[in-house]
């Protein structure tokens, strides 16, 4: 997905405010929100693993329903 | 009409998977499901405090009907309360499990397909107004639910020869007709199914069984309001367009493999148009006739949510990741496999698909993101608890939902449909409502207290009817 790979770039990028010169400024923040929420994702996936079904492939396979109407 | 009832039925998936020899039946499990529900009714078919029906349905599902509603963001709460009362059967029927010693997990989700080809249904109904003639109804309704699936979709992991591929749909592949009367085979994109439960000479009921069943709030109050407006511009003879589609079937089909929204259609007329395209057409008609016309305010949301969701399906679909059921649903598969460097035929994304449907807050994925702020909210957790006990104040539910927890109060056996209350040892006194816009529980209170003085028990009552 575009927003965690620029999340993962600014990450390598490394540390340091962008500071005082014009227009670094707002290229930061993006790339800040980029980092945000590629955070954001990170700690929704090791959630999602807690509770996601171990035996996937097993259950997937398994989930069969009648016809409803 | 102004005012219009609405109501969805939900039928949910359920499964039973044993942790060793010994397994339960799902007829089992869900009848573990309704022996809490305390009733002089049917067993496996109730109406509860909140004037909203419970059975089992074909093909053994749990099914949730709405009571009667007044507006689509009240039906959208009286949906989600649906969700949190059988969350609670579901862990009663869990301990019942237990007691019987078999090891093994309930699952129960709000979805609509298994993956070998079964499908189950969310059906939308829509009190129209009788005048309408029915053709020019289905001509002008077809071309818009085929194409309303770009923002009603609930997404679906689905596994083509050429690979797995992600589908905005679930239910899409499973309709089969342009118009029929039945909902089990031969689906079709209009049913005919015309059971108004109210004058029928004012009154028809539009059976919609296209929809996918909606998990964020947003999606499904989207596609009720909509549908809603549509439909007013229909009865007041608004819409005159021309997009009759050559092949609606295998338009819906199709439509739902392009996330990109962008595919064309062809129509009869040999024109061809994209699905956001035909979208627009409807929805800057309704911005027109809400100038001239009156329009309830959910309508009025309802819109100006459907021009955004258009506005962003045009430029970047995944601009709805908090809004659209198939879009956030997408989000969290495409994080996962990034995060964990695997692909999309790997099985948990199967379950991932599965278990966003899933009705438990502690398991529901869906739910998980709503939690953290990945999926957007209009109503609020007090609004759905409140909806689980307390009928819709403003339609004959109101009248159903008294009345239950009176009879209970007062130990009256009765039994119910929806436009009769009967209650007496006998069930030989009778409240009928023909008129789902009636609210009037003074009646119901009455009828209670005439009961109490005669005492039903010894004496019998000579036929008794209210006519309401």
């Amino acid at each position: 997905m575009a927003e965690t790979k620029q999340g993962q770039k600014a990450r390598s990028g490394g540390g340091g405010e962008g500071g005082d010169a014009p227009g670094r400024g707002a290229a930061s923040k993006i790339e800040k929100k980029g980092a945000d929420l590629k955070a954001e994702m990170d700690s929704l996936v090791e959630e999602i693993d807690a509770v996601l079904e171990e035996n996937a492939e097993e259950f997937v396979k398994n989930y069969v329903q009648r016809g409803g109407e | 009409m102004q005012k219009r009832i609405y109501g969805i039925e939900t039928e949910y998936g359920i499964i039973f998977t044993p942790e060793g020899r010994k397994t339960l039946p799902v007829e089992k499990a869900i009848r573990f499901l309704f022996e809490r529900l305390i009733t002089t009714e049917h067993f496996l078919n109730v109406f509860l405090e909140n004037g909203a029906r419970f059975y089992q349905d074909t093909g053994c599902h749990p099914e949730y009907a709405t009571p009667e509603c007044a507006a689509p963001g009240q039906l959208i709460v009286y949906d989600r309360a649906g969700e949190r009362i059988l969350e609670d059967l579901q862990a009663y029927a869990e301990e019942k499990i237990r007691e019987e010693r078999i090891p093994g997990k309930l699952s129960i989700f709000k979805n609509n397909t298994d993956f070998v080809g079964n499908s189950y249904g969310c059906h939308e109904n829509y009190l129209v107004d009788r005048d309408v003639d029915f053709y020019y109804l289905a001509e002008q309704l077809i071309p818009f639910l085929v194409t309303r699936q770009i923002y009603t979709g609930a997404g679906k992991v689905f596994q083509t020869q050429d690979g797995v591929r992600y589908c905005v749909s679930q239910r899409a592949q499973h309709i089969y007709q342009k118009i029929s009367g039945t909902t089990t085979n031969d689906r079709s994109i209009i049913n005919t199914r015309d059971e108004p439960h109210a004058d029928r000479e004012k009154y028809r009921r539009l059976h919609v069984i296209v929809g996918d069943s909606n998990m964020s709030e947003y999606t499904n109050f989207v596609k009720v309001g909509t549908c809603a407006i549509v439909l007013q511009m229909i009865e007041d003879n608004y819409i005159s367009k021309d997009f009759t589609l050559r092949n609606p079937v295998k338009a819906i089909k199709d439509l739902t493999f392009d996330t990109t929204c962008k595919r064309r259609l062809r129509l009869d007329n040999g024109r061809e148009y994209s699905p956001i395209e035909i979208q627009r057409e409807y929805c800057e008609l309704a911005w027109k006739y809400m100038e001239q016309y009156p329009v309830s305010e959910d309508l009025k949301k309802a819109v100006g949510m459907w021009q955004h969701v258009l506005d962003c399906l045009d430029d970047d679909p995944s601009k709805l990741d908090h809004q659209i059921d198939w879009v956030i649903k997408r989000r969290m598969i495409e994080s996962y496999i990034e995060a964990k460097g695997t692909t999309w035929s790997d099985p948990r994304v199967f379950m991932l698909d599965l278990q966003y449907h899933d009705i438990r807050r502690s398991r529901g994925l869906f739910y998980l993101l709503e939690r953290a702020g990945a999926a957007e909210r209009l109503f609020t957790d007090e609004e759905i608890d409140y909806a689980k006990n307390e009928p819709p104040p403003d339609t004959r539910a109101k009248m159903r939902g008294e009345f239950i927890k009176l009879a209970r109060e007062h130990s009256i056996q009765y039994d119910l449909d929806w436009s009769n209350i009967r209650l007496g040892n006998l069930l030989n006194v009778r409240v009928i409502c023909n008129n789902p816009l009636e609210s009037d529980t003074e009646k119901v209170a009455e009828l209670v207290r005439t009961i109490q003085k005669t005492n039903l028990r010894k004496t019998s009552l000579s036929k008794l009817v209210i006519q309401s």
